[in-house]
């Protein structure tokens, strides 16, 4: 990784009448859109020559760290290594090539790729059926709110529009439930962090016959295990709603439980989580979305063809190479790290929740606050020793979230050498904390004015020319 | 112990003697034992590297690939060869959203770029980071229209909008309780009179249109942004962006939102997806606008820095009071239309587009001298068209197919429409006649 940035942009490196590119020659006459129906001013595109664009791209990916440069321990996002094999066969010809219109007799080996997938993540999740539609994990919570909304409606059972969620859920689940039309009640966790079954069941008492779902993830946000599972989808069972089980930490269930067995009726998986495919700087990931027997009619249209193909082609690959015998080592393996480095650093950094976490588990900053240096400046100093930054601020339950994700694939090497950098953080938050707030100090830039950003927003180079004349 | 994991039998006695537990079933001992997977999963065993392979290569031989003809949304459009290995760079491929914009200037700077080309192409003034694809974009942009109204809850459609891209609008509207009603067409063409009535009912949000329209036609848009924001609806169009380098744009036809999906700029048709929607629009819109949007800014160092900007929109801050429940944008994607852009540039974009436009009406000169084919519309169409057909239209296509040849999207049984992009030789359209 760079550290110093590159930092032009393409823009800046045009020069009229330079090209990038070869077409072949017309050669079918002269048919030519009319002029009224012609943009008047072309768009003011970049001119630069071939190897100037692949020099400012080389250049501009070394200003960026992924997994292949390093650790990434970024809670709640399942940072795992993103096999190459998968890369060349999402690739194929005979698979990139095909129109998604083409007539299904020319067609057969996508679609049993697709069926494949779907099998397996049947036997995975102990759900029925699967559709791969959903472009994204926030697009199949969408998708499967509306399973749960047509199934109501199927019934005749119109009142229900309120979702429970806990305090501590992503922040996509109450978005999507607004998307779908529906409204959010958040029950509250326990001290212990897991759902509060009291109060679970004070809110069923008062809604119930309004309940259309409840969301949850298990492991929760916290990576602990919803122990009171069995009871909390029977209470939810027995007011006529559903469970919806949101697969952003399905990861340490491989090899452990299946969604299904633990009473949930639809979930999502995030393919670019549990399954490998990478993480492409935001997306496209996957969200296919699993359900019930019975439930599989209410699959909506929420995607055009067969949701992002090239991207489950990814995930079955990795199923392949990894085999019935190694799939159930996935969780147990993650697991073990995640708790691995909750034990080597609970004496600097403080545990608001003592026990066995399950992918991942979440720190409330250092343990000693007289120092001042918060979980930002943590996640900062980081960047200078090559770690990714942990996800931090989040869950909201804590003032000072540090939530840590190692996945399956990091040794005890890579682990052992976070642990130490982490406790040298630590340590230079009482000898030398300006050091630490001042950080990142060895990365291409350092802290960004998000202030400025915002108040005075500049979004294209056209604005940005404007703005420096 | 398998490729992907690390942990030797020491590692293993080592980490589970820190953690305080005797074996990695015991991680999971607060699991009641009820739920509890045991046993193994119905899965083909562990598969060599070779194996996967030779699987995925068998599959790859029932498909057929074909010359395309078709159309209807998806476009066969030539892939320059920098892009894919560009798009393989680890640094870019194995990243995460960039929120910690230290080590995330790589992304951040791309989709800036890329906000300024869609912004450019569109004539629009701004543009978010992208979305999933040009239907859900569509989706998106008739819940923003709502969201920046006066609680109106009704969005007029064309007919002329690609049906695929009406049903999920109409999926994402049932739900979120959107009226959407149809305006009728009329010769291929959206019936402006119609439109205007329908405007003038009132309770209208939004208005969206298509530009080509799903039968490829250029449509006459003047005067419709007027009447649209007379009734303080929003004007809400999609289009095929690759076009957009010759068409007359949405920003000149008095669009608020452009919409559509980026797969004509490149992106290989790989059965449906992964492609990239962009939505961009005005500026006094920005807030109201889903997804992610980069903007320009400076660090502590006093350099020129990107970041992730106006996030207070957005679901992870504002949960359901987001603009959206969108988490990601389609980066990689964004990635790759940015490079297209960049390689083919002002002029070759340009050039791409004529091309496409010539040999479409190329084709279609040829389909009507074979005396079988007449034009179902007499309007003017950019690079797809629709033919009547005076035979079977299922037997002309199946005898195509054994030919390898994707002749044409199946309108009705007497319709074809056909398109014709760069990559289609005058050779394969004369072969295509032949077989005629």
């Amino acid at each position: 990784m760079n550290n110093r940035l590159y930092g032009n942009l393409i823009f800046e490196l045009s020069q009229e009448g330079r090209r990038g590119y070869s077409l072949p020659k017309n050669r079918f006459g002269s048919y030519e859109l009319p002029a009224s129906m012609r943009r008047a001013e072309d768009a003011q595109l970049p001119e630069c020559d071939e190897m100037t664009v692949v020099r400012h791209y080389t250049n501009l990916s070394a200003n960026n760290f992924g997994v292949d440069n390093g650790f990434y321990p970024l809670g709640s996002c399942t940072m795992k290594y993103n096999p190459k094999i998968n890369e060349e066969m999402a690739a194929l010809p005979q698979f990139s090539g095909l129109h998604p219109l083409q007539p299904a007799e020319t067609t057969r080996g996508a679609e049993a790729i697709c069926t494949l997938l779907c099998k397996s993540l049947c036997e995975l999740t102990g759900l029925h059926a699967f559709t791969l539609k959903p472009f994204a994990g926030a697009h199949g919570e969408l998708t499967g709110l509306m399973v749960i909304k047509k199934y109501h409606e199927s019934r005749g059972d119109e009142s229900r529009r309120l979702v429970i969620v806990p305090d501590s859920a992503h922040g996509t689940n109450p978005a999507s439930a607004a998307v779908c039309g529906l409204e959010i009640i958040e029950v509250k966790s326990l001290s212990d962090g897991t759902v509060d079954v009291e109060a679970l069941k004070a809110l069923l008492a008062e809604h119930g016959p309004e309940v259309a779902a409840m969301m949850m993830t298990n492991p929760n946000t916290l990576g602990l295990f919803e122990r009171q599972i069995p009871v909390i989808q029977k209470m939810v069972h027995d007011v006529g709603a559903l469970m919806y089980y949101d697969g952003a930490n399905l990861n340490p269930m491989l090899g452990a439980a299946r969604p299904g067995d633990m009473g949930f009726d639809v979930m999502h998986i995030n393919l670019h989580k549990t399954f490998s495919t990478p993480h492409g700087g935001g997306g496209p990931g996957a969200g296919p979305v699993g359900v019930r027997q019975g439930l599989e009619s209410f699959f909506p249209n929420v995607s055009p063809y067969h949701g992002n193909f090239a991207v489950a082609m990814r995930a079955y690959a990795y199923i392949l190479s990894l085999g019935r015998e190694n799939v159930k080592l996935v969780g147990p393996l993650a697991t073990l790290n995640a708790n691995y480095i909750k034990e080597c650093l609970k004496d600097v950094y403080e545990l608001p929740i003592e026990g066995l976490c399950k992918h991942e588990f979440v720190f409330d900053g250092l343990k000693d606050k007289s120092t001042g240096v918060t979980t930002m400046d943590v996640a900062k100093r980081l960047l200078d020793y090559g770690y990714h930054a942990p996800t931090i601020y989040f869950p909201l339950l804590f003032h000072e979230s540090l939530m840590i994700e190692p996945t399956e694939n990091e040794s005890k090497e890579t682990i052992d050498g976070f642990i130490r950098v982490m406790r040298q953080i630590a340590e230079e938050a009482k000898t030398d904390p300006e050091l630490v707030k001042s950080a990142p100090h060895n990365t291409p830039i350092g802290r960004v004015d998000d202030v400025l950003a915002a108040k005075h927003p500049i979004t294209t180079y056209r604005q940005l020319k404007a703005d420096l004349s | 112990m398998h490729k992907y994991f690390p942990h030797t039998e020491n590692d293993l006695k080592d980490m589970l003697a820190k953690v305080g537990v005797s074996s990695l079933e015991d991680l999971y001992a607060e699991v009641p034992q009820e739920i509890r997977f045991q046993g193994d999963y119905q899965l083909p065993s562990e598969m060599s590297e070779l194996e996967v392979r030779q699987l995925f290569e068998r599959l790859g031989s029932q498909n057929k690939q074909l010359v395309c003809f078709a159309g209807a949304g998806v476009y066969d459009h030539y892939m320059p060869s920098v892009i894919p290995n560009l798009l393989q760079r680890s640094e870019f491929l194995t990243s995460y959203t960039p929120y910690q914009a230290e080590i995330s200037q790589g992304t951040l700077h791309y989709i800036f770029e890329y906000q300024s080309m869609m912004a450019e192409l569109t004539g629009m003034d701004i543009s978010n980071a992208s979305m999933y694809d040009g239907t859900t974009a569509t989706a998106e942009a008739v819940m923003m229209a709502v969201a920046a109204g006066k609680k109106q809850r009704k969005v007029l459609v064309s007919e002329t909008v690609d049906p695929k891209t009406v049903d999920v609008v109409k999926t994402y509207a049932h739900f979120h309780g959107i009226d959407i009603e149809m305006i009728a067409a009329k010769e291929g063409v959206t019936d402006l009179a119609a439109m205007r009535s329908q405007l003038s009912a009132g309770d209208v949000a939004g208005v969206v249109v298509q530009q080509p329209n799903y039968y490829g036609i250029i449509e006459d848009y003047t005067g419709v942004a007027d009447a649209v924001h007379e009734q303080k609806a929003l004007f809400i169009m999609n289009s095929v962006i690759a076009d957009l380098a010759l068409l007359k744009t949405p920003g000149e036809w008095g669009a608020d939102i452009a919409v559509g999906d980026g797969q004509s700029l490149g992106i290989p048709m790989q059965w449906g997806g992964p492609y990239v929607g962009y939505m961009c629009c005005t500026e006094k819109l920005i807030r109201k606008m889903p997804g992610r949007i980069v903007g320009k800014t400076l660090d502590n160092r006093g350099q020129r820095a990107f970041v992730l900007t106006l996030q207070a929109r957005e679901q992870h801050i504002r949960r359901q009071k987001a603009t959206s429940n969108i988490c990601s944008n389609q980066s990689l994607m964004a990635l790759f239309v940015t490079i297209y852009c960049s390689l083919m540039g002002k002029q070759g974009l340009k050039e791409a587009a004529e091309l496409s436009y010539a040999g479409a009406h190329y084709l279609c000169d040829e389909l009507l001298k074979t005396g079988r084919f007449s034009l179902a519309y007499q309007q003017p169409f950019f690079n797809e068209f629709v033919v009547r057909y005076d035979g079977d239209v299922d037997a002309l296509q199946h005898r195509l197919l054994e030919l390898g040849i994707f002749g044409g999207v199946k309108v009705d049984d007497h319709q074809l429409m056909f398109a014709v992009t760069e990559k289609r030789t005058k050779e394969e359209i004369d072969k295509l006649i032949e077989l005629l």
